[in-house]
């Protein structure tokens, strides 16, 4: 006996609105779906918002198979990940997922918050959502330096061991803040236990709940665009429906689904073709066990935290203490919190600033890489300038100047930004 | 606390050696096919009499082994030696202490050593053995300067010196196999190591085809998808 189509839909109806007596989905549905309306001039720029979620949840997914498996104990740890990859089904496909899922975080990451500073995302009223997403972008950096560790090869090992020692150089509390937080004197059984505590409950509750309220903000005051007007502005005097919006879903589920398949390509090729991308996201040096008594003769962060490393390097010692250089480097990732009020343009987009503007953010970008880069290689790369420079390291003095570039680019924002000769905003946005 | 101190000194004290060891070294280009099979069995049979003597591949499996045309009875008959089971791990013989003892390290584990080190070191690792009285055990190596290892494989290969002016190596004593059957021997075990290092690998590649094809067709009903619903957005 077939169920007719309309008493299906009475089923259904009968189930929504009891669930709508108890909770409210119907209104959050149209609120966060159906009935939020997007600006329709969303670019190749807007795709990464959701790619970032799309590889969160990949990510917890993954990780609680890996947990399944992985032993948090520095005996096992490093013929656990074996394990994983040669005796669990499906494991070696699951653990380069989580570990190329780690890089796509960042390079999905990077591209959303460059979207967010060239459209002027971060500006009035969207303070708070770009706040947050510095702070979901440092809660990330914390989730991936944890779970770095947790592989216990060479450089796990002593690339947190670089890092917890940046602590040390704190005044006066230094020395005794990294011991605290390796729970020994130096990197051991007890820090892979409390990384592994870390990574998988503590920084992902944070994460999550940063995401939430993220998207809380974002969905209170809507979202930019490209031209960077406000759709709220002009809105349908019948229906009071943005004329610029349209509804998320189904417009923007069906294209980001586009979005999706695109990275999901680009993904299974690394995955599945190119795991440790040269070196870049796999290390080779972290398929050698963890050894406290061997130091590698190079070690390097991950990519995607060596603009910040090559930062930490480039700064001289000041008075024989390396806080200047740990200093500069905590402030370089922190920098991006304050764009909302460095920034005193009147347009938002960069589709209509000027060429100061322009010229200095290419600047910008060009810091980034160049730091990036040389944060993957030993500072003697490009050999040593002559005597009349001291004999310096060629990379170092390039470093030092890349990372006076990459300040000045927030310190003189206020001004460039008042100074740029703008372009006049459309009253509508351009499709 | 005076341990860990000891181990601290100690690292900082071996942290320039181990620096001036990192030299730009000039590797050949190992000549191996992770698709040869053939190849694959005669570096296992080598692999397994010649280096798991002194070296353990404790994460590799025996009945992996099937992975490169093997079967069952054959991994039994012709590689296990001493009792160990087919579902058993490449352990080593050799007590690590005693190792330690002999050649001032343990042999490190083998496992995944071309990922550490890749193929083309490994290759020319093998090859690169010289005669040199000024090391402990007589031998040196151009790839790894003054490696703990002796020349395991001498009668193999013959002996080597090393022309200090051209820095080239030159055969004083042949061995059994011409250097041309040799270099081929050595590609066979690489060949062999490399798939040891990942199993799975080859499995992986193919699997990537497939993954790729659904990816492709699943872009091409996202994006008709999106036009259909975008059309009457003007």
């Amino acid at each position: 006996m077939a169920i007719k189509d309309s008493q299906a839909k009475g089923l259904l109806n009968c189930t929504m609105n009891w669930i709508d007596a108890r909770f409210p989905l119907t209104s959050n549905i149209k609120n966060h779906l159906t009935e939020y309306y997007a600006p329709k001039n969303f670019n190749f720029w807007y795709f990464f918002g959701s790619l970032a979620m799309l590889v969160l949840v990949l990510q917890i997914v993954t990780g609680i198979f890996l947990t399944m498996h992985y032993k948090p104990d520095a005996e096992m740890a490093f013929a656990s990940v074996e394990y994983i990859m040669r005796d669990v089904f499906g494991g070696n496909i699951i653990r380069y997922m989580h570990s190329t899922g780690a890089s796509m975080f960042f390079i999905v990451v990077y591209l959303h918050m460059f979207r967010g500073v060239i459209y002027g995302s971060y500006r009035n009223p969207r303070e708070l959502i770009w706040l947050f997403g510095v702070a979901i972008f440092l809660c990330l950096m914390g989730e991936a330096f944890f779970g770095y560790l947790l592989p216990w090869g060479q450089m796990s090992y002593w690339g947190a061991q670089v890092i917890v020692n940046l602590f040390s150089a704190i005044p006066f509390i230094g020395p005794d803040l990294s011991e605290w937080l390796r729970g020994d004197y130096l990197i051991s059984d007890a820090t892979l236990n409390r990384f592994f505590a870390f990574h998988v409950i503590a920084l992902p509750l944070v994460l999550l709940g940063l995401v939430v309220v993220h998207l809380i903000a974002l969905h209170e005051v809507g979202s930019n665009n490209p031209d960077g007007v406000e759709i709220k502005a002009k809105k349908d005097k019948k229906t009071g429906i943005p004329l610029d919006g349209i509804p998320f879903h189904p417009y923007y589920t069906v294209k980001d689904l586009v979005g999706v398949a695109v990275f999901l390509i680009v993904f299974a090729a690394i995955i599945f073709f190119a795991p440790e991308m040269g070196g870049y996201f796999l290390e080779d040096n972290n398929f050698v066990p963890a050894n406290p008594m061997v130091t590698p003769a190079h070690i390097a962060p991950v990519w995607y935290f060596t603009p910040y490393y090559s930062i930490l390097r480039a700064v001289p010692p000041i008075l024989n203490s390396q806080f200047p250089g740990v200093a500069a480097m905590g402030l370089s990732v922190v920098a991006f919190a304050f764009l909302p009020w460095l920034d005193k343009s009147p347009v938002k987009s960069i589709r209509y600033r000027g060429k100061l503007y322009k010229r200095w953010l290419a600047a910008f970008v060009v810091s980034f890489l160049v730091l990036g880069y040389l944060g993957t290689v030993p500072s003697n790369v490009w050999g040593q300038f002559g005597s009349w420079l001291g004999g310096a390291d060629r990379a170092t003095v390039v470093a030092r100047i890349f990372t006076v570039i990459y300040f000045l680019f927030f310190i003189l924002m206020p001004w460039y930004t008042a100074k740029d000769k703008t372009k006049p905003v459309p009253e509508r946005v351009t499709y | 606390m005076k341990i860990y101190m000891k181990k601290i000194l100690l690292a900082l004290v071996c942290m320039p050696l181990f620096a001036l060891a990192n030299v730009d070294i000039k590797l050949d280009k190992a000549p191996i096919d992770p698709s040869d099979n053939d190849s694959l069995q005669r570096g296992a049979r080598t692999f397994v009499n010649s280096c798991l003597s002194c070296h353990s591949a404790n994460y590799m499996r025996y009945n992996r082994l099937q992975d490169i045309g093997l079967t069952e009875k054959q991994i039994k008959d012709n590689l296990l030696f001493a009792g160990e089971k087919v579902g058993d791990t490449m352990k080593v013989a050799m007590n690590p202490k005693d190792a330690k003892k002999w050649f001032g390290v343990a042999p490190p584990d083998l496992s995944v050593e071309v990922r550490a080190r890749g193929a083309d070191w490994v290759y020319s690792y093998m090859r690169g053995f010289y005669r040199d009285n000024t090391t402990s055990t007589g031998w040196n190596n151009v790839v790894f300067d003054k490696v703990a290892m002796p020349h395991v494989l001498y009668d193999l290969q013959g002996e080597q010196v090393l022309n200090h002016e051209t820095h080239q190596l030159e055969m004083v004593k042949p061995g059994r196999l011409s250097p041309e059957e040799y270099d081929a021997f050595v590609a066979d075990l690489t060949n062999y190591m490399a798939f040891m290092a990942e199993p799975a690998k080859q499995q992986r590649k193919h699997a990537g085809l497939w993954v790729l094809l659904f990816l492709g067709v699943l872009l091409v009903l996202t994006i008709k998808l999106k036009k259909e619903y975008w059309k009457d957005i003007k």
